[in-house]
């Protein structure tokens, strides 16, 4: 069984959350920083409670830097004993990721680059009003300890309307989630079996049998998790052109915009309803992920092989794929450009976390090979048209009958704002983290 | 076409660090390779990614096998040549163009080569390669083999640290249509098959 009541809410439970904020913070001195970690543990959400609770109006979370557990005063010999990748942290392993050009971390701000960097907390919050509050609350609290710096901040809100969650393109958001064995979750149509706790929670055994080299002491890293944080900034303005660029009429550019993702807009599947969208099937969680694609699709006629979703779930056309299953929280944020506005300058874009047991066979392989690698598929000369790393020399081929359409020189939609590796400790990690002294 | 020309000239330029023309699968092709394996030192997921050359992406592993071991190696050749008859697709996500497997003498010692040539680079799949070993049997192989991990199925940087330990890099690599995939040589074949066909059928 999961232990809900010791794992932190955020990989579980969806809070019902319109706006969010995510303090970056700094830590001068380990007391200092136990200090603050004692008082805010108690705030802090479980699965357990936030999934029982409907009263609450916030749920926080609160995850560190390999540098912050060293900060806050972890011994050498337990710090060794996590993974290289989280050793190093995502800046150190950009060209993996893909992270080069406009997206290299010499370009990064708010600090995510900055070893200083040491722990997040993040805040969601019913919505704007209580937000407010709590950073407040959070501030005062601040005042009171000592050497405990905000790096940064980034306030996130949800994106009228209100009725489903979508991204500043237009894409409806939340479609594919794995659901997690032990947590009661039913998979819906199409998702495939529940995937074992361990591929996301440290100390369960997951897909391979029983874990291997987990961080030590146990009490750490039990119902811990890695948390990738990317911070990605979407042009709107240039996603427009591009459509406009590619499609006469407005159903010709919605066609374009679904043979990027795999989806229309409205979240129909191609695969489903390839030449015309149907919006009520988008919103059906019973049908609209209930879809493969080797005997369905196998060229890619309906769903391009090197859009979004096939590359970033590419389904029964991959082996291994339960080893690569992550979870995906976040949100957006800046604010919308309204639809005929020009571009604005200003920015928006999705800052979203992905949560799993290994970054080096989860994250990094999703970015490396299946968002990056130009030969995925045998394509040649393409990534992934939104989370790939574009640089207007890369290509996007639309298979068709009897021509396919190739567009060349596809320019980048989203650019990586910043970035870290965190780890997600479970309740008891934190208390003991809280209550370590320097003698240790 | 011409996209596709720049995509592959990229990887020469940058691990070669000469602007070489690689699409041009009519022409043959030598590359030497450098003592460690890369023109330059560029940082995979487990470590250095090796360039791809004429002859494709591949590795040559030599190791000792364990003392008494080379009878259990070469009858795994056989268990290999079954599973493949039965399960013609068993080591397709391998993307694999040839395996060489080869028993000698050192000495007194009895050294395995494996030698593998493929269209992945193996720094992205090492995960999916291990599964596949994994599920293929391929261990018992491996397992015969001094220093391998006995915990490689839960541990792929410890099976991805003994590849590459035990990996020796070529110095010179030919292809006389270099460069190309071996999905591209079945799709030529399946095109020259329907050619064929569609020729019978007109007489």
């Amino acid at each position: 069984m999961l232990e809900l009541d010791d794992i932190q809410h955020f990989l579980i439970a969806r809070p019902p959350a319109l706006a969010a904020r995510y303090e970056f913070l700094s830590f001068a001195g380990a007391v200092g920083a136990r200090a603050w970690l004692a008082g805010i543990l108690a705030k802090v959400g479980t699965a357990q409670t936030v999934e029982s609770s409907q009263l609450d109006s916030r749920w926080v979370t609160v995850a560190f830097t390999w540098n912050g557990l060293r900060a806050i005063g972890l011994d050498h010999a337990s710090l060794l004993t996590f993974p290289e990748e989280f050793r190093q942290g995502m800046a150190a392993r950009a060209n993996i990721l893909g992270a080069t050009g406009a997206n290299h971390p010499g370009n990064w701000i708010g600090g995510m680059a900055n070893p200083n960097l040491h722990a997040i907390v993040v805040l969601f919050a019913k919505n704007v009003e209580e937000r407010g509050r709590c950073t407040r609350e959070h501030q005062e609290y601040l005042l009171r300890c000592t050497g405990v710096e905000v790096l940064s901040s980034l306030d996130l809100e949800a994106l009228p309307p209100y009725s489903y969650a979508h991204e500043h393109f237009g894409y409806r958001d939340r479609l594919s989630q794995p659901v997690i064995e032990g947590t009661g979750m039913e998979a819906t149509p199409g998702s495939g079996p529940a995937i074992k706790a361990g591929e996301f929670f440290l100390g369960y055994p997951d897909e391979e049998g029983e874990p291997a080299a987990l961080p030590q002491p146990a009490i750490l890293s039990r119902n811990g998790s890695y948390l990738a944080y990317v911070r990605l900034q979407e042009h709107v303005g240039a996603f427009r052109d591009f459509l406009r660029q590619n499609g006469e009429t407005q159903e010709q550019q919605e066609l374009v915009a679904a043979k990027l993702m795999g989806r229309w807009r409205s979240g129909a599947p191609l695969v489903l309803v390839p030449n015309k969208d149907d919006p009520e099937l988008g919103a059906d969680s019973r049908r609209t992920n209930d879809f493969a694609y080797a005997d369905k699709d196998p060229y890619g006629y309906a769903c391009p092989l090197g859009s979004h979703i096939r590359r970033m779930n590419p389904r029964d056309t991959a082996t291994n794929v339960n080893r690569r299953k992550m979870i995906r929280r976040g949100g957006t944020y800046g604010p919308p450009l309204p639809e005929g506005a020009p571009e604005d300058g200003k920015e928006r874009g999705i800052a979203a976390f992905i949560g799993c047991a290994s970054l080096v066979r989860q994250f990094e392989f999703a970015m490396n090979v299946w968002a990056n690698d130009p030969s995925f598929h045998e394509l040649g000369n393409e990534r992934d048209p939104f989370v790939g790393t574009q640089d207007g020399t890369y290509d996007m081929t639309i298979p068709h009958r009897p021509i396919r359409k190739k567009i060349t020189g596809l320019p980048a939609f989203t650019t990586v704002r910043g970035g870290a590796y965190f780890f997600l400790p479970g309740i008891k990690a934190l208390r003991y983290l809280a209550l370590l002294s320097d003698g240790l | 076409m011409a996209t596709q020309a720049r995509q592959q000239r990229e990887p020469a330029q940058s691990q070669a660090g000469t602007a070489t023309v690689q699409d041009d699968w009519t022409t043959p092709r030598a590359m030497a390779i450098p003592k460690e394996g890369y023109f330059k030192l560029e940082q995979g997921r487990y470590g250095p990614v090796y360039p791809k050359s004429p002859a494709c992406y591949g590795f040559t592993i030599i190791a000792r096998t364990k003392p008494g071991a080379e009878k259990i190696i070469r009858e795994y050749g056989k268990t290999i040549e079954r599973s493949l008859q039965g399960s013609p697709d068993l080591l397709a996500p391998l993307k694999l163009h040839y395996l060489r497997w080869v028993l000698f003498d050192i000495g007194k010692d009895k050294y395995f080569m494996y030698q593998g040539i493929f269209d992945t680079d193996f720094d992205k799949y090492t995960e999916d390669a291990i599964a596949l070993f994994a599920a293929a049997g391929l261990n018992t192989v491996f397992e015969n083999l001094e220093g391998f991990p006995e915990d490689w199925k839960t541990n792929p940087p410890a099976f991805v640290k003994f590849v590459r330990e035990h990996q020796c890099p070529s110095f010179l690599e030919y292809g006389e249509y270099p460069f190309v995939s071996a999905g591209e040589i079945k799709k030529a074949l399946k095109l020259k098959a329907a050619f064929s066909k569609m020729l019978d059928q007109m007489q």
